[in-house]
């Protein structure tokens, strides 16, 4: 353990946990209502925000954050009035985005793409005071949202329209997510980097998916799914000189890959519990009645 | 729409809440929703073309129609789910667009298959109906009792704990009822609550229905075969292609065959006696 005498190691540590935390919380509530890929989308808008960072001389985390949040408020604006060609401009976002951020980085003085590559894959090593900083207050937020709200973001992510009949300032809640979303990504966009972000956003909750019959757990074992990645994808790279992001997303689909091959045999075997739970009166297999009843004596 | 088939029930409703001198034009001050000249487009095509319905408190409604009719789009204007281009919706005699005591009303949309993209368990989905009785969505004992008896109601509380995903389509069906049911509605909305529901289910569903109109709840909801309800129906409303054929007393025989455009004998009728023809395929 002695990557914990290392300043350095410990914000990369404090970092990782916040992402593992905020990643599949927010991540549950897009994949419920079937957006997975906005956490992608988002990450592409935020390069534009690295880049002016970096061309105005501002912290580049905070850039990002103003940038994706507008840039998700916008996605989410489009969702509500443009919905023929809503994925057209959703596309033109995304791409101008990302073409954003390569032209205000190299525009910014001795700028290069270079800059832009650790925040594009994540880099733990230069996690600055200042970002843990900015790291931690923007988690708090993810995780006021995602936990204080979570049955209103439940509802309205299941049924907009009931939830609506409820009551609930849907359009209010789903910005409110969208803007959750953002903010995740640049708490993310550190550790993970920008590319890689929405991996951690899905991916544990398809895992947790394996194991779960509700919500409640399903968000569970996902954030505990997202903890243990980024810890190990933290240590591993510390140890192998090996690229965060990437261990981390790789072990992220590894967790969901065993909890797959897992998940058969353990459902035989609560099955089989259940079984055993049933009263005797309720043999397994249907009694074959020794004559057929005519149609009409069979009461439906 | 014969004034010998109206039912004992109907007779005393409309004789004991409805002054005959109440002209058609105004509202009566006990309407619960209340539609005038409502006129929608869904895509540019006019959907709706100038209806009017007025549900009385403790009434019970049946909207009945073929396939493509409007009823759901005429519930869904009640609920603010469609717009409307022309008339009034007024719900506890607030205009729709102001009212905002969503608590008095629970709804139950016509099947969607849509699932969320995460598991969620039968309770779960209930007890989001739940959520405008609570402050700021934060669950006490009596809301978890209240999922809980709504849950007794529709006979599912065996299967709270499971995932929606396992219930077979009726049992689904009963489950988004217990959702509507949660919240302890004024006026209850259903779009074709009893769609694959079986008629024991059915059964059980009508009393359920039964015991809520009996504390004072007002219901509409769209059929397509009155089945175990029809005794609870006070008044039927026959949308055909966007327009109102018909409202009052329920159509005696089941389903749909008691629907203008078909013929049919009373049960009650003598034998050999010539069929009622009421349609345009006669
Ligand atoms: N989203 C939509 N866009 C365009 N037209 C629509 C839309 N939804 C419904 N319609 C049309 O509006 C008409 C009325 O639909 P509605 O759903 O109200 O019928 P319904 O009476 O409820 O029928 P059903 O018995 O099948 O439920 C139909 O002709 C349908 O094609
Ligand atoms: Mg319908």
């Amino acid at each position: 353990m002695d990557f914990l005498n290392y300043a350095f190691m410990q914000r990369a540590l404090l970092a990782a946990v916040l992402v593992g935390i905020t990643a599949p919380a927010v991540g549950i509530y897009l994949v419920q209502r079937r957006q997975a890929l906005m956490g992608d989308g988002i990450g592409h808008v935020a390069m534009t925000g690295v880049g002016l960072g970096f061309l105005l001389s501002w912290s580049p985390v905070w850039m990002a954050t103003a940038i994706s949040v507008l840039g998700a408020v916008t996605m989410e604006l489009i969702r509500w009035y443009g919905r023929t060609r809503g994925d057209i401009a959703l596309a033109m976002l995304f791409y101008g985005g990302m073409a954003g951020g390569v032209m205000f980085i190299n525009l910014a003085p001795g700028g290069s793409n270079a800059n832009l590559t650790s925040y594009l894959f994540g880099s733990l090593s230069t996690v600055s005071e200042s970002d843990v900083t900015a790291i931690c207050l923007l988690a708090a937020f993810v995780v006021v949202v995602t936990l204080g709200l979570r049955r209103q973001l439940f509802a309205v992510s299941q049924d907009e329209e009931f939830a609506r009949v409820t009551g609930l300032p849907v359009r209010a809640l789903n910005l409110l997510t969208a803007i959750t979303a953002a903010v995740t990504v640049t708490v993310a966009m550190r550790v993970v980097g920008l590319l890689l972000v929405s991996a951690l956003m899905v991916v544990p909750v398809a895992a947790a998916q394996q194991l779960s019959r509700s919500f409640a757990a399903t968000f569970a074992i996902a954030v505990a799914i997202g903890v243990t990645v980024t810890i190990g994808g933290t240590v591993t790279s510390y140890y192998q000189d090996v690229p965060p992001g990437a261990t981390i997303v790789l072990l992220t689909i590894a967790a969901f890959i065993a909890l797959s091959v897992l998940a058969a045999p353990l459902a035989r075997r609560r099955a089989r519990a259940l079984a055993a739970a049933q009263p005797a009166g309720d043999p397994a297999e249907c009694a074959i009645p020794a004559t057929r009843a005519a149609g009409d004596e069979v009461g439906v | 729409m014969d004034a010998s088939v109206t039912g004992a029930k109907a007779e005393s409703v409309s004789s004991e809440s409805v002054p005959e001198s109440v002209s058609s034009d105004s509202v009566p001050s006990d309407s619960v929703i209340s539609l005038r000249g409502v006129r929608a487009e869904l895509g540019s095509r006019p959907v709706l073309r100038g209806i009017d319905l007025t549900v009385r408190r403790g009434e019970v409604v049946a909207l009945l129609g073929a396939n493509g009719s409007g009823k759901s789009t005429a519930v869904r204007t009640v609920i603010g789910q469609v717009p409307v281009s022309a008339g009034e919706v007024e719900l506890f005699g607030t205009p729709q667009r102001r009212f905002r005591d969503w608590a008095r009303i629970g709804y139950v949309p016509q099947r969607t298959t849509a699932a969320g993209g995460v598991p969620a368990t039968v309770t779960e989905i209930v007890s989001s109906g739940r959520l405008s009785r609570t402050r700021f969505g934060v669950f006490r004992k009596a809301d978890r009792e209240a999922v809980r008896h709504a849950l007794d109601l529709v006979g599912m509380a065996d299967r709270a704990r499971d995932n929606v995903d396992a219930l077979s389509g009726g049992q689904h069906q009963r489950v988004l009822i217990a959702r509507a049911l949660a919240a302890e509605p004024e006026l209850l909305i259903m779009d074709e609550p009893m769609a694959g529901v079986d008629l024991a289910s059915q059964e059980v569903l009508a009393q359920t229905l039964k015991d809520q109109v009996a504390a004072d709840t007002t219901v509409l909801l769209v059929l397509h075969e009155l089945g175990p309800l029809e005794p609870l129906i006070d008044r039927a409303v026959v949308l055909r292609d966007g327009c109102v054929q018909h409202d009052g007393p329920p159509p005696r025989a089941l389903g749909q065959h008691a629907l203008p455009g078909h013929d049919h004998v009373h049960p009650h009728a003598p034998a050999g006696a010539e069929p009622i023809r009421t349609g345009l395929l006669s």
